[in-house]
């Protein structure tokens, strides 16, 4: 309240509080197109935007849960929890990083992994938490995956990775480079007993991530104009000083140039990775 | 200031360019003053391991990274006989940022492969200041599946910045590359024997850098992103470089202290650029040694304990159930 409100107040009276109607979370703005979706229906869209097809991130719990079937399902490596093995602090500590993270997404680490069914396939699903420091990957990121890799293995199953990283994380350094070599290791695992590796490339997959387990599917399928890349382009804008051409290191970029087999729109993930799965293990069209 | 020193080698740099000058002088003057110059070599030794024994972690970066010191092409022809340089990728272009081919190791035939930098501007253009692109990943790829076929060891020599971050490089799949390579090397039968000589850059180095076995250079770095790159992101500013090389661990010693590398190769005083001759002596002594270890090992358990190696790799805890 202004001095002079205090000393004349005002006669027209409005109450500040009534003035807000509509609860927060109602609606949702496409950052795509702009338009104001609502919520629920968003939701039910599998957060893809009705009116212009724009993908929204979303959570890698959630994730899972709109692609793996109802039951069963059991999640593997959530009991491995991330160290601090180089009291790693730079403006902040890597540990308070770490609980910050686990707050906002209360996830424990950056990767879930889960055994399932996918239309009756048994599967592992893995998919990357963005919101979990950039969905980096770490040592708990790499054992994670790893574990999901052995499950795979010991369960005749196929793995499904949907990855939405920024890359290696930085807080572990070489223990985080590391984890490229580890995750490309097992796949060959993988690949020596024919079990199938599909990797979904969802926005953003860059860096150590992009460069190991996410290029490696045996089939790449990415999501509609997701940003995926090695080096991210401001650096590379920083290296060659030119603008970089349009829809540069978006999926129909890389399905161009060779590096996709297809762009699949979420909505149509579940049945054709299932249908695509039964092909390449022999089995009768879920 | 004599830009063939960084800022800490100044004094060092001085004493050696007061020896040289000494020399000169003797030799026009014919008067004996060889007393004078071992009192000052006594002393340029004396300095010179005085600073080296109080190396910072960004020294040390930027020792690995001195523009004087040796490359994969200086060590090549100092440890191997009979190299013969291979080219290309069979597919695209021969990318001149990583060199590869065929030698003998004191007798035994052995693929080589390793980044190249180049020394001064020209060169270093055409190296592409070591950062290969893909090609030259796919160069290295198609070399490896040479050693494997023809039952040849693969040694590998790591010194880049990084995998060049271009439009060209994303264009035909850098990421792929470097992934592909990492797979490949982890099942690859044939020994390899991975070497760190400079710059340890990321990805760009590991994609040679699947192994049996990893060595640094006393004063070579290894990192996942160069300590400028992480303090502009972490430290929202490249000046605090100095604190991010000491907080990401890239250093020999670190990092074998933490079990991430099997080997420390030592280098002579003053560092591998004062001393190549010596160096290559003693890099070559290694190399031999653990490549005869590695050569002695049955190929199934070599490849099962590489495996184990990788998958070692990490640190976490695990709440039981």
């Amino acid at each position: 309240m202004s001095w002079f409100e205090r000393l004349m107040p005002s006669r027209i009276r409005t109450d500040v509080q009534r003035k807000r109607t509509v609860p927060e979370g109602l609606w949702a703005k496409c950052p795509g197109c702009n338009a104001v979706l609502y919520r629920v229906e968003l939701d039910r869209n599998l957060d893809v935007c009705p009116k212009c097809n724009h993908h929204n991130r979303i959570s890698a719990r959630r994730r899972l849960d709109i692609f793996l079937d109802e039951t069963p399902r059991e999640e593997i490596g959530a009991q491995i929890e991330s160290l601090d093995p180089l009291k790693f602090k730079d403006l902040k500590k890597y540990k308070d990083r770490l609980a910050q993270a686990q707050k906002k997404t209360q996830e424990r680490e950056a990767l879930i992994v889960m055994l399932g069914k996918l239309k009756g396939l048994s599967v592992v699903a893995a998919a990357f938490e963005f919101g979990f420091m950039g969905g980096s990957m770490g040592s708990v990121v790499g054992e994670r995956f790893v574990r999901g890799v052995e499950t795979a293995l010991a369960k005749n199953a196929s793995l499904i990775c949907f990855s939405a990283s920024g890359g290696a994380r930085m807080q572990e350094s070489l223990f985080s480079l590391m984890q490229m070599a580890k995750t490309s290791a097992a796949i060959g695992r993988l690949r020596a007993r024919g079990l199938p590796f599909i990797s979904v490339l969802t926005d953003p997959t860059m860096g150590g991530v992009s460069a190991s387990l996410a290029m490696l599917g045996d089939l790449n399928i990415a999501e509609p104009k997701a940003l995926i890349g090695f080096a991210g382009p401001r650096v590379i804008q920083q290296t060659v000083r030119e603008t970089l051409p349009e829809g540069f290191q978006r999926s129909e970029f890389l399905l161009e140039h060779g590096a996709l087999d297809l762009i699949l729109d979420r909505r149509q993930m579940r049945d054709k990775i299932a249908d695509l799965l039964a092909m390449l293990t022999h089995r009768p069209k879920p | 200031m004599d830009l063939n020193f960084l800022p800490f080698e100044q004094p060092i740099a001085e004493l050696e360019a007061k020896i040289e000058e000494l020399r000169r002088v003797g030799h026009d003057n014919q008067i004996n003053i060889e007393e004078e110059i071992e009192r000052l070599q006594a002393k340029s030794h004396s300095l010179t391991a005085k600073i080296f024994a109080e190396l910072t972690d960004w020294q040390i970066s930027q020792l690995a990274r001195h523009p004087q010191r040796p490359y994969t092409l200086d060590y090549i022809p100092r440890i191997f006989e009979d190299f013969q340089e291979l080219h290309g990728d069979r597919t695209f272009a021969d990318d001149h940022a990583i060199v590869g081919g065929i030698a003998r190791l004191n007798g035994r035939p052995v693929v080589l492969i390793g980044h190249q930098k180049g020394r001064d501007t020209k060169e270093k253009l055409y190296r592409n200041f070591g950062m290969p692109k893909p090609e030259g990943y796919r160069k290295a790829l198609r070399l490896m599946e040479l050693a494997e076929r023809f039952r040849l060891p693969l040694l590998t020599f790591i010194d880049t910045p990084g995998a060049y971050p271009g439009i060209d490089a994303e264009e035909r799949g850098q990421s792929e590359a470097i992934a592909r390579n990492l797979l490949v090397m982890a099942h690859l039968r044939t020994p390899i024997l991975c070497t760190v000589i400079g710059e340890g850059g990321s990805g760009g180095a590991l994609a040679i850098g699947v192994g049996d076995r990893l060595l640094m250079l006393q004063f070579s770095t290894y990192s996942v992103i160069s300590p400028e790159g992480c303090a502009s992101i972490l430290w929202k500013s490249a000046e605090k470089a100095e604190l991010a090389a000491e907080a990401m661990a890239i250093t020999a010693e670190k990092l074998h202290a933490l079990q991430l590398v099997d080997g420390i190769v030592p280098e002579p005083l003053g560092g591998a650029h004062r001393h190549p001759e010596q160096m290559a002596e003693t890099l070559k002594e290694q190399l031999i040694a653990q490549l005869d270890e590695l050569c002695d090992q049955d190929q199934e358990e070599l490849l099962a304990r590489r495996y184990q190696r990788l998958l070692a790799f990490g640190r976490f805890k695990e709440q039981k159930p």
